[in-house]
């Protein structure tokens, strides 16, 4: 399995993460180390295996539709880099 | 050439919870900002989601009502892409194991045929956040409000070959939701969008068009007049030998058309993956079965029994159970006010429809509720009012002058049932008119609306018609 610069390139872009162009070479022989070592996987035989979605072997706990949370909007945006009016505010987003 | 027109929707209906999809936040329209975005809904470190029992239950009534298969092993998924109104970095929804499989819908069309409309699944996601461009210069605001509400997004097959269908469809879905009490159906507010896969093809084509997906539509008639703009521009560009670009393309009302949003050629890969926070959810018979237990009467069962039952026209008993809460007033009428069901159905349809379209109103924002309709229709059963006058009187009503009862003791418009008082008046009106009644008498039957019209001229439009008619007929036959 091998990953090339494009795709690693492509991966980081998805991922939001800053790559130079020097680290495209490393990250692509990395992920393509790690993704061999996943390889061994197919090795084995799933024919008559169901995928799994969670290794618990129990279904999820359900709660009632009920509003419990109350209004703590001026505590949680102590902690946001910037807010106004109650907004929360980020660089500007053009679509 | 000959184009087909091919048609799929993909409808997000908002659920009608309390509380959140994964938390226990408020979900209630119009908060002030943040005010109902706790940490889970803000994605800070160590929350964990914990599924709204609620939720499921809606998901499987839709399954229920459409005939579908419903997922009893459904999973959760991850999808993954960056925007700042969605503050984990990935939404949480349903990619392999939907709630709800395969199912299907009747539509009635136009003509009165009938046509089945393939669902392909409905799966259970959240909702993002909101993000406020036009506040600030040089930011851009997040209202989290929304983030978390829980959705079920109906994804059909592309079964619909018009406009007309997509939208009678769309009318259709709105109407089970409602129905069923799992949406408001409220599409200026954003509890009901649209999403429509457009392409066209050749007549006799096997082979799907490349489509385009319109966003941003907010009512019928805008899907319908979007999609009637995009069907006319892929034609454009198929005839002058061009090719249709895979893309999203957002409708703006204001210029009546469609324009490019991205394109799906640098479309972000979602890298769905199950969400290892949430364990799969089983939905077993008991639940189902309460689920089905809870289902109310449903529009057709509603049609069926008003031409049965009450002997409804068939187009008035479809237009009555379309809609949940027009059925709602009208079964008020008939039930608590126990009013005769044709002459409510009469009135409904005819004028409190016109002044609801009149005055663009749904019937739940109706100024005359069914309580005071129903004190209208008791007036006219009862003949203290006529047909005429009573259009009058609820006129007043309309206009907040109070109940009927009011409208008609405040207006002086009581029937005149008097038979001695009525045929007073028609004495006057022979004695007036000799040479009419001689000519009457003669044979000239159809003076007799003259006579009307003068006796209900003298008693200002109040003498009850059929009294009047009755006692002139005899008295002009000497």
């Amino acid at each position: 399995m091998s990953i090339k610069p494009d795709e690693v390139r492509n991966i980081a872009h998805l991922a939001r993460l800053g790559l130079d162009e020097s680290q495209l070479s490393e990250f692509s022989d990395d992920l393509s180390r790690t993704l061999d070592l996943v390889d061994q996987l197919n090795q084995a035989n799933t024919d008559s295996v169901e995928p799994l979605a969670n290794p618990g072997q129990c279904s999820a706990r359900l709660r009632d539709d009920v509003v419990a949370e109350t209004d703590q909007r001026e505590k949680l945006q102590t902690v946001a880099p910037n807010v106004d009016n109650g907004f929360y505010l980020v660089p500007r987003v053009i679509e | 050439m000959e184009w087909e027109t091919v048609i799929g929707l993909e409808i997000h209906a908002q659920l009608a919870t309390q509380s959140k999809i994964f938390s226990a936040a408020a979900t209630a329209f119009g908060a002030e900002q943040n005010r109902q975005a706790c940490a889970v809904d803000l994605a800070l470190p160590g929350v964990l989601p914990v599924v709204n029992r609620e939720v499921l239950a809606m998901a499987v009534r839709f399954a229920l009502v459409t005939d579908a298969e419903i997922g009893r092993h459904s999973v959760f998924a991850r999808k993954n892409y960056f925007y700042p109104d969605l503050p984990k970095g990935y939404q949480i929804s349903q990619m392999n194991h939907p709630i709800v499989g395969t199912g299907s819908v009747e539509i009635v069309l136009g003509d009165g045929q009938r046509k089945t409309i393939g669902i392909t699944r409905a799966h259970l996601e959240e909702d993002a956040g909101k993000s406020v461009h036009d506040e600030y210069s040089d930011f851009t605001a997040i209202d989290l409000n929304r983030a978390g509400t829980p959705l079920l997004e109906i994804v059909s097959e592309p079964d619909m070959r018009s406009a007309q269908e997509a939208v009678t469809y769309a009318k259709r879905v709105h109407s089970l939701v409602r129905y069923i009490g799992i949406c408001d159906g409220n599409m200026q507010e954003g509890s009901f969008r649209c999403d429509a896969n457009v392409s066209i093809r050749l007549k006799g084509d096997e082979k799907l068009g490349t489509r385009a997906e319109i966003k941003n539509v907010n009512s019928f008639r805008f899907l319908e007049r979007a999609i009637e703009f995009e069907v006319e521009r892929q034609r454009e560009i198929l005839e002058s030998g061009g090719e249709v670009v895979q893309e999203t393309r957002l409708y703006d009302a204001d210029r009546d058309e469609t324009r490019s949003m991205r394109s799906k050629e640098d479309a972000n890969d979602y890298r769905y993956f199950p969400d290892p926070d949430l364990l799969p959810v089983e939905i077993d018979d008991a639940f189902i079965d309460a689920q089905r237990a809870s289902l109310p009467e449903l529009p057709e069962v509603k049609t069926a029994r008003y031409i049965s039952e009450l002997g409804l026209a068939d187009k008035d008993a479809i237009t009555l159970a379309a809609d949940k809460s027009t059925a709602d007033y009208f079964e008020s009428l008939i039930g608590a006010h126990a009013m005769p069901a044709k002459l409510s159905a009469n009135w409904m349809l005819g004028e409190l429809f016109a002044r609801l379209n009149r005055d663009q109103l749904d019937i739940d924002d109706s100024p005359v509720d069914a309580t005071a309709f129903a004190g209208l229709i008791a007036r006219i059963e009862d003949n203290t009012v006529s047909g005429k006058t009573a259009k009058q009187v609820l006129d007043g009503m309309w206009d907040g002058k109070g109940s009927a009862d009011d409208v008609i003791k405040a207006e002086g418009l009581q029937q005149i049932t008097d038979t001695s008082a009525i045929e007073a008046m028609i004495d006057e009106v022979i004695a007036a008119n000799p040479s009419q009644v001689a000519e009457y008498r003669a044979g000239k039957e159809k003076l007799l609306g003259f006579f009307v019209g003068a006796v209900m001229k003298a008693s200002a439009g109040k003498a009850n018609p059929g009294q009047l008619n009755q006692i002139l007929k005899n008295k002009l036959s000497g």
